[in-house]
């Protein structure tokens, strides 16, 4: 089934933002993400036809980031920083609790197809470790025990928002339309900062040094 | 003289920082306005002038830089902010633009004047959702306040602003991998030369800057390079974000003139956690030689970390106390830059698959000292013979652990495997909540 | 002084490398210039004819400029020589030695111990390489990557690529210089592999260099897979038989027999390339269809094997004091077709000679014999040209090296090009052309532009006259490039009616008497002679009595061909069983390319010459066996060797006289009611040299009906419905595919599986009814 009119013209606005239609390629992956949930044959062709490309140079883009998947993750896809320091400050610990929480490993989906479990590397957000991203939003300073309710929370369709995100966690789909430059209006939901963010600025601001 | 300089992180603490109206509340697109009634040569004299080194680990100046743009070319010129922060260790691009993203818009703004660019760019790493969202309502009110598109401010400049999410490689950090990432190809580095000043985006002239170095130009322009000048040291002017994790009581970002100290940071932290001490730490990320409590007055400068034998790279002061298991930290790393290895060239490609296994093999209590030697010969054959310094960066934490403990290494094979336990470097372990 | 022998001052730089001061070319790579000292330095991903890539890390020397040495050794393959530098390699430099051992133990740690079983072992340059400049033993004790292996990336490809060093020269060259991004690199890191997409087989007509490039056994032909180690084989040069590109090629034999052919190193013609066709299409020799003793029809009416005397004796009686047509086909040696052509002359009397085996028409015959004998234009002037134009040419498909040389200079500088065709074929589009419906559309070209024409202008009267007429209105340079490999050496030999030997015009009596007396005869005939159609057509009505032919296939010259010769006497000297010595009356069996030398003249008008490449064969060249029956018949022609004949030409040398001026055609106005077919040859079809070789017929383009989309709306047909296709004689049927064409048109293929459109529609292009399946 190939893509909606509607659809295609999507991905002809996402073009026209470069002066080299190439460039699209990226943002355009992320928006099949966000119609297929993943990579799909359908989104392959027709990027290559859009950008004039042979399918074989779209698969060499989309084979080489983490982040395109080639075969479906859940709808909440949950990434645990096993980074050397996330993973000595707990995210090992954490992979394996919800590992065993959920009876799935890395790669691997739950059988209701709400949660699927990946291993990170550095999110950028090291001091907020352990670190948890779901569908790319932050989940900062996680435990084993917070972990294991996240998931469950995700199951029974109420997860908690993200500690630095919108209000309500988003699906993979929609994070996906989100990196694709689709604004969902969300931008001014959520705190600034966190507190280790602030701090260098707390301590400068009560030692009055400005 | 105060230890810390908060500039970028000066309003982060008010809960709309990150919107166009706070920014302006603080004086925001004022360096805008002031930039844009000079001329360009101008604003990169004063960059220049000011002694800003880029903020993305290697510490090039930026005005320098900026000024290798070639000019009456009749060429498109294009400013690329890497917003790619993947470093291990480094964090403190994202929290920008999580709170106040309008510095690095007005940045971007200056400095494409400057360098003559109708059209930049800012490739954002993909797994931060949110901070793309601010991002991009912050381009959106730029625009919407005519500080982006058309005819600028009335000065007859016009700018297009593209943000662009990456999708998940580290590589695409460095500097010629992310132009053609941008482009549309495998994010793999290029040849050089050409260089990007001569031959960058879709080879035209382009100047690839991190989010810091850009974010940091308004206040230069609104305060003067003077100002900026007093802040730092002899060769590393002006403030940085310094970012501490790990074992310490409190982790964060502290926005300091170059040059403070370790012992410094870690006093207005409160220290290392409590009953601990530290043991090993990084200066700049995963790809800079480690440091130990030798280097605690070692000055946190370009130059003064150089000397000590490592590199400023991007200030992620990464701490572990002695709980750490230094073999486990380096194994770690290792598997990083065997995942984000590209794969164009042989040393690191091959290199990480086999330091891997071999460093696998020493923390589970393998191997003899003859296979230190060997993993050092392994090390001596990939650093400086690979095609960009990701390889480098990989032999780092085992070579500069090596150097520190090799007698841990050797106690793994001693006793048969590694005698520190996990959970008691776990923060959850001990902090009791 | 021909283009390529005039020398261009460059500006020079000079190094010490090793110890041994080198000056080279300005820009020349380190790499190159330690080569021009007899320097090896060790290298997977660089290739002389690619741009650097610097991936393998294999080639890193210490370098120094001017007494600054660099911290680290540098890749040799990316770095340009200057003044003042000093670089030591492998030999002179304990650094650079151990960092070439280093890389190279680090290719080896997933590299799969295949050597017994690989293709590549003996000829490998990771063997040779490692032996070279590897540590005797590797500290490996680890686990290796592993695929699944091999993988076929099209059906005559085949990739295992754990092999593979990730040296990316394969996909370099198929996006570089084919422009056929078919594979790419895939995954990243150590998992990185080449690969396609999974729906598009690496269908590309150049797929085969990658096979040749490849310093590994991960690509590997399917045709050649097992079957032979390099030191079984024999290696001749040898010229390629199929098109008029002129590739110099190496032919592998072993036992008498061809198992392979790569392409040869020939900087102003193929570089070190050649087509997919050139490299794989030779089963036909030893096809089971070949003839291998001579036949000669009894009296039941049945061909019988018969003594060369026996078959010699009836030829020469059903030719001899008889009105005799020759028919040569393209795809002679320059050698043979000399022989026909002075048979036909001395022996037959007669100027009734063509070698055109497909449509043509007398402006070509004109055009040929006027124009094309005096062309010099060759690949050094597409290299320079502002602006090609293509009038009825499809490079890609007609003469794949043309197609090379072309894409290179679109790619490096933006080259123009402009194709008078009725659709855009991907050759077009790969090379950025331009369409237009007629060769007077065009405007801005110069004294630099290049006009190449195809052998199809002929198909259409009047294209010749005004491409010839647009040559000389702007001096732009002329073409003529056919598509056989033998037509311009039958040319140059005379092999049709109004030309004789070395270019001498028929109707020239200076030019008969000056061949007269080089033969040793008293006269030739005077009036040129029929062409192919004409000679058909008379041995039909019996204004010929007889026919010699060679390689022909009557199947592409219309569909009558054939019955045109039911009922004539019909003498052939032909490799394989075919429809012509199905109906002969003498067959006689003649040696094809590796079994007899020669030479071709290629598009240039340049000979390649090729010696023998096997010795214990029966068979003959066709030259050798007309002298025979020449002989035979009373009026000998004296051309008992390919050499005897190859001196004879060249003591004929090229005739300096006048030549006629070609007289232009009018075109003639085209009034097309409904729907025309027009149509050309892929590359790889049905064409009987690419008989027997299933790996690459299964790579070929498979058929389909080309329509514009008001047409295809127009009979209710999308892309992939099928719709019949009917002349007066019969019909096809192809699946569509919507393209941009006029309303009026429907583009299929010549001859490929399902479209053979001579047999089943009676012409090559003319008017058809369509209508949906």
């Amino acid at each position: 089934m190939s893509f909606t009119n509607e659809e295609l013209a999507v991905m002809d606005t996402i073009i026209a933002r470069y002066p080299k239609s190439r460039s699209a390629i990226m943002p355009l992956l992320h928006y099949v993400q966000s119609l297929d949930g993943y990579v799909t044959a359908r989104g392959i062709e027709t990027i290559a036809d859009k950008l004039n490309l042979a399918t074989a140079e779209v698969t060499a883009v989309s084979t080489f980031y983490t982040q395109y998947k080639s075969e479906p993750v859940g709808e909440y896809h949950v990434g645990i920083c096993t980074n050397t320091l996330c993973a000595i400050m707990g995210g090992d610990a954490i992979y394996q609790s919800v590992c065993d929480h959920l009876g799935i490993k890395k790669d691997q989906t739950t059988a209701d197809g709400k949660v699927s479990l990946e291993r990170i590397e550095c999110n950028a957000a090291c001091d907020y470790a352990p670190v948890v991203m779901v569908n790319w939003e932050f989940y900062d300073n996680q435990t084993p025990a917070s972990v294991n309710n996240l998931v469950d929370a995700i199951r029974e369709g109420n997860p908690p928002a993200p500690t630095r995100g919108p209000s309500k966690l988003q699906t993979w789909k929609e994070n996906s339309a989100v990196l694709a430059g689709l604004s969902d209006g969300l931008a001014d939901e959520g705190v600034q900062a966190g507190a280790p963010s602030l701090l260098g600025l707390n301590i400068a601001n009560s030692k009055g040094k400005k | 003289m105060s230890i810390l300089k908060p500039v970028l992180s000066a309003h982060w603490d008010e809960p709309d920082s990150f919107k166009i109206a706070a920014y302006k509340r603080h004086g925001g697109y004022k360096a805008l306005a002031k930039a844009l009634k000079t001329t360009p040569d101008e604003v990169i004299a004063l960059v220049k002038e000011s002694g800003l080194r880029g903020r993305g680990g290697a510490g090039f100046p930026t005005g320098s830089k900026w000024g290798f743009i070639p000019q009456g070319d009749n060429k498109p010129h294009y400013l690329v902010v890497n917003a790619d922060e993947s470093e291990p260790g480094t964090c403190k691009d994202i929290p920008l633009l999580m709170a106040n993203p309008h510095a690095l818009i007005e940045g971007i703004i200056i400095g494409s004047y400057a360098i003559r660019a109708n059209h930049s760019f800012i490739y954002i790493r993909g797994e931060v959702v949110h901070v793309f969202r601010r991002v991009q309502k912050a381009i959106d009110d730029a625009y919407a306040a005519g500080l982006l598109g058309k005819n600028i401010l009335g000065s007859g400049f016009d700018l297009e602003l593209t943000l662009h999410a990456g999708a998940g490689a580290y590589i695409c950090g460095e500097e010629t991998a992310l132009l053609d990432s941008l482009e549309g190809f495998r994010g793999q580095p290029r040849l050089r030369p050409p260089f990007p000043a001569i031959a960058g985006l879709y080879a035209m002239p382009t100047v690839v800057n991190n989010v810091e170095s850009i974010a940091s130009v308004p206040s230069i322009i609104a305060k003067g390079a003077d100002w900026f000048q007093e802040m730092g040291t002899e060769k590393s002017k002006g403030y940085t974000l310094y970012s501490l994790s790990g074992h310490v009581t409190n982790p964060g970002q502290f926005e300091a003139p170059l040059g403070i100290t370790l012992r410094q940071i870690l006093e207005l932290a409160g220290g290392i956690r409590a009953g601990h001490e530290l043991k090993f730490w990084t200066p700049g990320g995963s790809s800079t030689p480690m440091f130990t409590a030798e280097h605690l007055d070692v000055p946190l400068d370009y130059e003064g970390v150089a000397a000590a034998g490592s590199m400023l790279g991007t200030k992620a002061l990464q701490i572990f106390d002695e709980t750490t298991c230094v073999v486990r930290a380096a194994l770690r790393w290792v598997e990083f830059y065997k995942h984000e290895s590209c794969g164009k060239c042989t040393p690191c490609r091959e290199g990480t698959w086999w330091l891997v296994q071999l460093m696998k093999d020493l923390e589970a209590g393998k191997g003899t000292e003859a296979d230190l030697e060997k993993l050092l010969d392994l090390c001596d054959n990939i650093a400086g013979r690979s095609f960009c310094a990701l390889a480098d960066g990989a032999v780092s934490p085992i070579i500069s652990s090596l150097k520190y403990f090799r007698a841990e290494y050797i106690l793994h094979q001693t006793n048969g495997g590694c005698p520190f336990d996990p959970v008691a470097s776990t923060l959850f372990e001990t902090a009791g909540a | 002084m021909t283009p390529e022998q005039a020398v261009v001052a460059v500006e020079t730089v000079s190094a010490v490398i090793d110890g041994a001061e080198v000056t080279v070319p300005k820009g020349t790579l380190i790499i190159r210039a330690a080569e021009q000292l007899g320097i090896a330095i060790p290298r997977f991903c660089d290739h002389p004819l690619l741009a650097p890539a610097g991936a393998c890390r294999q080639c890193l020397v210490d370098v120094s400029i001017n007494g600054r040495a660099f911290p680290k050794p540098q890749a040799s393959c990316t770095m340009p020589v200057e003044n003042g530098m000093v670089v030591n390699t492998q030999l002179t430099s304990p650094v650079a030695a151990k960092a070439q051992e280093g890389i190279m133990e680090f290719l080896l740690i997933n590299h799969p111990l295949d050597c017994p079983i690989c293709d590549k072992g003996g000829e490998c340059p990771l063997q040779n390489q490692a032996m070279s400049a590897g540590r005797p033993e590797s500290r490996f004790e680890g686990e290796k990557r592993t695929f699944e292996k091999p993988i076929n990336i099209s059906s005559q490809v085949l990739l295992d690529r754990e092999r593979c060093v990730l040296c990316a020269r394969c996909t370099r060259f198929s996006n570089e210089i084919a422009g056929d991004p078919f594979i790419t690199l895939n995954e990243r890191g150590a998992l990185q592999q080449v690969g396609i997409y999974e729906n598009q087989p690496f269908e590309s007509y150049y797929s085969g260099n990658t096979v040749q490039i490849c310093p590994v056994g991960a690509l590997t032909g399917a045709s050649y897979r097992f079957r032979a180690r390099p030191f079984d084989l024999v290696s001749v040069n040898s010229a390629c038989e199929h098109c008029a590109s002129g590739c110099d090629l190496r032919t592998d034999i072993r036992r008498g027999k061809t198992l392979r052919r790569l392409g040869g190193d020939d900087p102003a013609v193929n570089q070190e390339w050649n087509c997919d066709k050139g490299r794989w299409a030779f089963k036909y020799l030893t096809s089971r269809e070949r003839v291998k003793t001579p036949l000669v029809r009894g009296d039941d009416g049945e061909l019988h094997e018969a003594s060369w005397p026996e078959a010699i004796a009836a030829a020469a009686a059903g030719l001899k004091g008889k009105r005799v047509g020759v028919l040569t086909g393209g795809r002679l040696t320059h050698e043979d077709a000399y022989g026909y052509s002075k048979f036909a002359r001395v022996t037959l009397g007669t100027n009734d000679i063509d070698f055109r085996a497909r449509p043509h028409s007398d402006e070509e015959r004109d055009f040929l014999a006027t124009v094309v004998t005096d062309l010099k234009t060759t690949y050094i002037d597409i290299d320079s040209a502002d602006h090609v134009v293509l009038v009825n040419f499809e490079p890609e498909e007609e003469s794949p090296i043309v197609f090379l040389r072309m894409y290179r200079q679109v790619t490096k500088r933006g080259l123009v090009v402009t194709s008078d065709a009725p659709l855009a074929s991907r050759g077009s589009k790969k090379l950025s052309a331009r369409l237009v419906n007629s060769v007077t559309e065009i405007s801005g070209l110069t004294a630099q532009s290049v006009i190449l024409i195809g052998e199809r202008a002929a198909e259409t009267p009047g294209t010749l006259s005004a491409a010839y007429e647009l040559s000389q209105s702007t001096g732009a340079k002329l073409a003529w490039i056919p598509r056989r490999a033998g037509e311009r050496g039958a040319l140059a030999a005379g092999a049709i009616g109004n030309l004789l030997p070395g270019h001498r015009p028929v109707s020239d009596a200076a030019a008969r008497v000056d061949l007269q007396s080089a033969w040793g005869v008293t006269n030739l005939p005077e009036n040129p002679g029929r062409s192919t159609t004409e000679i058909l057509s008379a041995l039909n009505d019996e204004s010929l009595d007889a026919v010699l032919i060679g390689g022909v296939d009557p199947m592409d010259i219309s569909a009558d061909a054939l019955n045109q010769l039911l009922n004539t006497f019909v003498v052939s000297l032909e490799i394989s069983n075919t429809a012509v010595t199905a109906i002969a009356d003498v067959v006689l069996p003649v040696a094809a390319v590796v079994e007899k030398s020669g030479s071709y003249l290629d598009w240039r008008g340049i000979g390649r010459s090729f010696d023998k490449g096997i010795d214990d064969v029966d068979l003959r060249s066709d030259v050798r066996i007309l002298s025979i029956l020449a002989d035979e018949m009373g009026k000998p022609i004296n051309l008992p060797t390919v050499t005897a004949t190859t001196r004879e030409i060249q003591s004929l040398g090229i005739w300096d006289g006048a030549q006629p001026t070609f007289s232009k055609r009018v075109a003639a106005p085209v009034s097309a009611q409904g729907v025309t077919l027009v149509s050309w040859r892929y590359l790889l079809d049905l064409g009987s040299l690419q008989q027997g070789e299933a790996n690459l017929a299964g790579t070929a383009k498979q058929a389909r009906a080309h329509l514009s989309a008001a047409t295809a709306a127009s009979l209710g047909v999308t892309e992939g419905d099928s719709v019949v296709i009917s002349s007066e004689r019969g019909s096809i049927e192809l699946p569509v595919t919507i393209v941009n064409i006029a309303d009026h048109l429907i583009w299929v293929p010549r001859n490929s599986e399902g479209s053979q459109v001579i047999p089943e529609l009676g012409f090559t292009s003319g008017s058809v009814k369509v209508a949906k399946r």
